[in-house]
This record gives structure tokens, sequence and C-alpha cells, in this order.
């Protein structure tokens, strides 16, 4: 690594931490620009009640200095704060317990859409305009215009409700697999697109027919020259799956009731509890933040020929 | 011919009138193509592009005309009326089936509409739901990506053209913009603008519009232009530095008549390209937002709305479900094929 790709590391991290003080930010402020407060809800509680539970969880203070100490509780000690509908639970725990579930169901799904689409678009690269390349290509467009919702109430309808092969409910391990699959297609039909064409880009450098010519074997051309470096600019959309994942599950776990955080975040948004919305926020967008991170700078190690800025 | 290679008098042959049929080679056969037209007739020969276009006129045109004439109105329940008890034969109604008193009327000889989809839970005629669906769908991206079109055409410009420490800050906000998760944002801003927007707008115009198609333009607006003006930028700082200006400024041109000529016409193809493919990505977020219950206020429907209730009768209707999903999907995959068919026609870049 030399003192440019430093920088732009450094640069990128930089960034990313920024965006990360932005999201928590933008959330507080939005979360408290809503009036009436999170007490005054359907049931009328008395003044004094009222007062007690603002002093409780911090609410009588002015809003700076909330502001403060929700940023140093979230920046030090990485604590949200107690959950203001589910009594007795902090935001920690719902956050955790949620995650574990869906980082299952995300692995699982971006594995899936990772090893078919680097598959398939290889195999549809290869055999350029044949009847296969073109059965991929309907495949993958239709998955890209089909929102994640529809795609998952779909194959409900069909594998489930009408075929009975597969469990709706998603909160054992066999009920994963209709959600994951969900998740995956449309990752997946874009990793598709992408290795196809990049494949086709390398396929016609020179370097291949080098190769060729000096009678190295079609597996070897393959794997060895050209999808190694056809790879390379699928590494870039590492970053906008997880994000696309991310959203795709807040639905995904509401129509198969899976038990993930998704789920925790779409309840929350109905019961309002902003503790809560305000620590899923958090936490789904630095991961995201994160995986861009990451994505942007392997793919600028990689590739050494790539121009930093 | 003159055949003494080294002499200085001009070969005379050289000046003769032309003949006709040098003259000939001279006329114009045909009017020289504008690069509108020549990217028509590229987007004309791309079959895919056409049809989709078609597609989608056909769809914007039902959405609009059909309900102006349509028996039935999209909130209208069949079964309530004034003054009478709730004649729930309406309610669930399969396709092509009529309600109770309808039949009546239909021993007696009357014509009645058919509801060709049936009718909702509460005894709405399902198609034109659909047709309000699709109608809220196309509407919402259509605005949202005009919203987004003229700022990030001004940012992007004023960035461009400014330059210099306007032109970084400017830069830095978009990064800090572009690498928001833009989709959680639009539901926390969403959630939160129907809260402290309700009250603001009550009995006003916008009241009909609803808290959250409102409050899902405005995240519209405030998130979705910086890949518009990021685009723009770069347009106008790499157009600026383009050999072709050099060359028109080297010939006398005036600063208007490069603007005219050679920064707008490759701008724009760049802006109504990334336009067109901001539709399907807005008619998407809206579908989505709906379907979380953040989109359209009740009775109105849109197409996520529709999917999401659909869900919960989804093993005795899945009619219900499939229908706005095939609508919903048709709009995106044409819009995004029109799109790409643009993009191939119009971007100057790929022509070679």
């Amino acid at each position: 690594m030399n003192s440019k790709t430093l920088m732009y590391v450094l640069k990128r991290i930089l960034l990313a931490a920024l965006t990360v003080w932005v999201v928590i930010t933008i959330t507080f402020f939005v979360s408290h620009a809503v009036p009436g407060g999170p007490f005054t809800g359907e049931k009328a509680i008395s003044a004094a009640a009222q007062a007690a539970l603002e002093a409780k969880y911090g609410l009588d203070k002015p809003l700076m200095e909330q502001y403060f100490t929700y940023l140093s509780d979230v920046v030090t000690k990485f604590d949200f704060g107690p959950s203001l509908k589910q009594r007795g639970q902090d935001v920690n725990d719902i956050i955790s317990r949620g995650l574990s579930v869906s980082i299952k169901l995300g692995l699982s799904a971006a594995a899936i859409a990772a090893v078919c689409g680097i598959v398939m678009g290889a195999v549809a690269a290869l055999k350029r305009n044949s009847v296969l390349d073109r059965c991929i290509m309907v495949f993958s467009t239709a998955c890209v215009s089909m929102p994640s919702f529809i795609m998952g109430s779909f194959l409900l309808l069909i594998f489930s409700l009408k075929l009975g092969l597969l469990p709706a409910n998603g909160t054992t391990a066999a009920g994963l697999i209709l959600p994951v699959i969900t998740l995956s297609l449309s990752p997946m039909a874009n990793i598709t697109r992408l290795t196809r064409s990049s494949m086709l880009d390398v396929l016609g450098q020179d370097y291949i027919r080098t190769a060729k010519a000096k009678g190295v074997s079609g597996m070897k051309i393959v794997f060895k020259h050209a999808l190694k470096n056809a790879l390379i600019p699928v590494i870039t959309y590492v970053g906008p799956m997880l994000a696309y994942i991310v959203t795709g599950s807040l639905v995904v776990e509401k129509i198969f009731a899976v038990n993930g955080i998704g789920r925790a975040f779409v309840g929350s948004i109905t019961d309002r509890d902003y503790p809560l919305i305000m620590g899923t926020t958090i936490v789904l967008a630095s991961l995201i933040v994160i995986m861009n991170l990451v994505s942007d700078i392997l793919y600028k190690v990689v590739d050494p020929r790539i121009n930093l800025e | 011919m003159n055949l003494k290679k080294l002499s200085m008098h001009p070969d005379l042959d050289c000046f003769a009138p032309a003949s006709e049929a040098e003259k000939e080679y001279m006329v114009q056969m045909r009017p020289s193509s504008t690069f509108f037209k020549d990217g028509v007739k590229r987007l004309m020969k791309n079959k895919i592009a056409v049809i989709s276009f078609f597609v989608i006129v056909i769809i914007t045109l039902c959405s609009i005309i059909l309900p102006m004439f349509w028996p039935y109105k999209y909130d209208q329940m069949l079964g309530v009326r004034p003054g009478r008890p709730v004649n729930s034969s309406y309610n669930n109604l399969a396709p092509f089936e009529y309600g109770e008193k309808e039949l009546e009327r239909m021993a007696e000889g009357e014509k009645i509409f058919p509801h060709i989809f049936g009718t909702d839970a509460q005894g709405r005629d399902y198609f034109i739901r659909v047709v309000y669906g699709a109608r809220i769908s196309l509407a919402v991206g259509f605005f949202a990506s005009l919203i987004v079109l003229v700022i990030g055409l001004t940012v992007g410009s004023i960035s461009g053209y400014c330059g210099g420490k306007v032109d970084i800050v400017i830069m830095r906000i978009v990064d800090i913009i572009y690498s928001l998760p833009d989709m959680l944002m639009v539901i926390l801003l969403s959630t939160v603008l129907k809260e402290v927007l309700a009250p603001l707008i009550a009995g006003t115009v916008l009241e009909k519009l609803g808290v959250n198609m409102i409050s899902l333009f405005i995240v519209f607006g405030l998130l979705y232009w910086v890949s518009m003006s990021r685009q723009i930028r770069g347009q106008i700082l790499s157009l600026r530095e383009q050999e072709y200006v050099l060359a028109a400024q080297a010939t006398g041109a005036r600063g208007k008549w490069i603007i005219m000529k050679h920064l707008l016409p490759n701008c724009i193809s760049v802006v109504v390209i990334s336009t067109a493919l901001q539709i399907p990505s807005a008619i998407f977020t809206e579908s989505y937002l709906s379907f979380l219950g953040l989109g359209v206020n009740a009775p109105m429907p849109s197409l996520g709305s529709l999917a999401s209730d659909a869900l919960n009768g989804m093993n005795s209707y899945p009619y219900r479900l499939v229908i706005p999903a095939i609508v919903i999907s048709l709009i995106v995959l044409s819009l995004n094929l029109f799109g790409d068919g643009l993009r191939d026609a119009f971007d100057p870049k790929l022509n070679g």
C-alpha cells in the first residue's frame, strides 16, 4: 500500500465517520421534532405522572443537553437507552436479539446471491447470444424490476399457500428458506448482469487471446484469467447489495413474520417508539456505511489500475 | 496537363467552372439530421424501447381517462346506502360477480356494469382501485422526478459553473447525503414528517393530497437530488474543457452560442436519461413505503398499499395481490427498459 492509497483510505474512513455522525444527529433531532412527546398517547396520564416519566428518561432537560448525552452514550458505551413502549427492555437487547436472526438471513441471502449470480453471469457471458444467455438475462431483468415485497408475497402464495411445500412462518429454520430466496433474487440479478458485462469486457482483452494462442485449456482461461479479473467490478456492488438486503429485510420480515431487526423497526414505527426507531436506524445505517466503506476500499486495493480520485 | 513539374505557373485546369456532374455531387440530398432527430431514429430502431414506450403510454392514458367515465368511484362502498344497514353481499365479490341489489335489478332486465376484478373487503370496485393506484404511482413517480430534476439541475449547474470554494462545499454536502442510507432516512423522515405536517396543513388544499404524499415529496427533494446534481456538475465540468468548445472559441463563437449550441444539448441528454430512470425508482420507493403503511392516505389507493391490503386475504383472493403486482412490475419494467433505450440512443459517449 503506497501513501496515495493510504490517504484515500483515511479520507474514506473520515467521510464514513462523518456520515455516521450525521445519521445520529438527523435521527435524534428528527425524532425529537415530533409534537407531543412520547407519552402523549391514547391513555391520558396526569401531569405529575408525565413529569415523573419525563424526569426518569431525562426528557425534561434542554434539547442540546439531551443530544450530547445521547451522542456520548451511543459513541462511548454503545447504549441506546431504554425502549419506551416495551417496558423494562433496553433498545440494545431488542436490537441484538433481532440482529442475530437478521444477520443469519442477510448473510445467507448475500452468499446465495453472490454464488448464483457469478455463475449465471459467467455462463451467460461465455455462451453469449445463445438461448441460455437470453433466458438468464430475461430472468434477471424480471427480478430487478420486481419490488421485494411483491416477490416475497408471490413466493409465499405459491410455495406455502398453494403448494404447501414450505412453511409461511419464518420462525423455524425451514421457514427461513423463502425469506432468504426473496432477499437474494434481486441482488443475484444485479450480480449476474454485472458479471456478464465485465466478463464480456475481459474476454475481449488481448491477454485472453494470448493465453488461447499459447494453448491454455478453456477451463484454465475461464477460471484463472477471465473470471478473476471480471470479478473486480462486482466488489463495488457489495455495499449497495447490503443496503438492499437491509431495506428489503424490513418488508420480507413483515411478510414472513421473521423476528428480526427489520420487524422490530417496522413495529417501532407503528408504535412510535422513538428510542427504538433511533437505535435501529443508527445501527442499520452504520452497518451500510461501513460495508460501503469496506467495498470501496477493497475495490481500490485489489485493482492497482484504478485511479484514486 | 502541365508537364513541367517545377513550374510555378498555376494550373489553369484547376480553376475551370464545375461541370454538371461535379455540381450534382455537391447537392444536398436530404437535410442534415439534428442531434435530436438522430437520437429518435436510433430509439425507433430499438424494438424493446418502443414497445415499453407504448406500454407506458397505454397505462398512463388508461389511468387518466378510465376514471372519468367508470360508473364506480375508488372510495365508493357499494354495499353502503345512506339510511340503510350495510349490505355485505357487495364485499369480497369475485370477478364478474354482482351484489344482491344488482342481481335483482339485472333480473328486471337492467344492464349493470360488471366488476371486472370483483370488489374488495369493503365492497369497493377493485378495477377502479387498481386504475387509481396506477394513476397515483405514476403521478408520484413523475412529480418526484420533477422535484429531483429541478433541485439537481440548479445545484449541479451552480457547482459546475462557480467552481472553487462553492463547488467544494456543495460537493462535500453531496458526498455525505450520497452515503446516507436513503431508504432508512426516507422511512424515518416520512414517519416524523407525517406527525409534524398534519396540523400544519389541516384545512388547506394540501390536506386533500395527504400528509404522507407531501412528506414523500419532501423526502425526495431532500435526498434524491444528489446523484442528479453530481452528474450535471460532472457533465458541465468536462464539457467546458472539450476540444470542440475550444474550436468554437477559436472560430470566434461567443459564450451564448457555445452554451446554447454545445453545452446545453449535451447536458440535456444526461438530464433526460437520468430523469427517465428516476421515475421507476421513485415509483419503487413509493410502493415500498405504501407497503409499510407510510405511503398515500387511505382510502386513496396506491399499487403498494393495494398489495399490502391483499396480503391479509391472500389465500382466498390471490388475484387481488397478483393484479397490482403485475401492474407495478409492468410499469417499472417498461420505464426501466425505455430509460435504457433512451440512454443507448442519446448518450453521445456510446455512439462510437
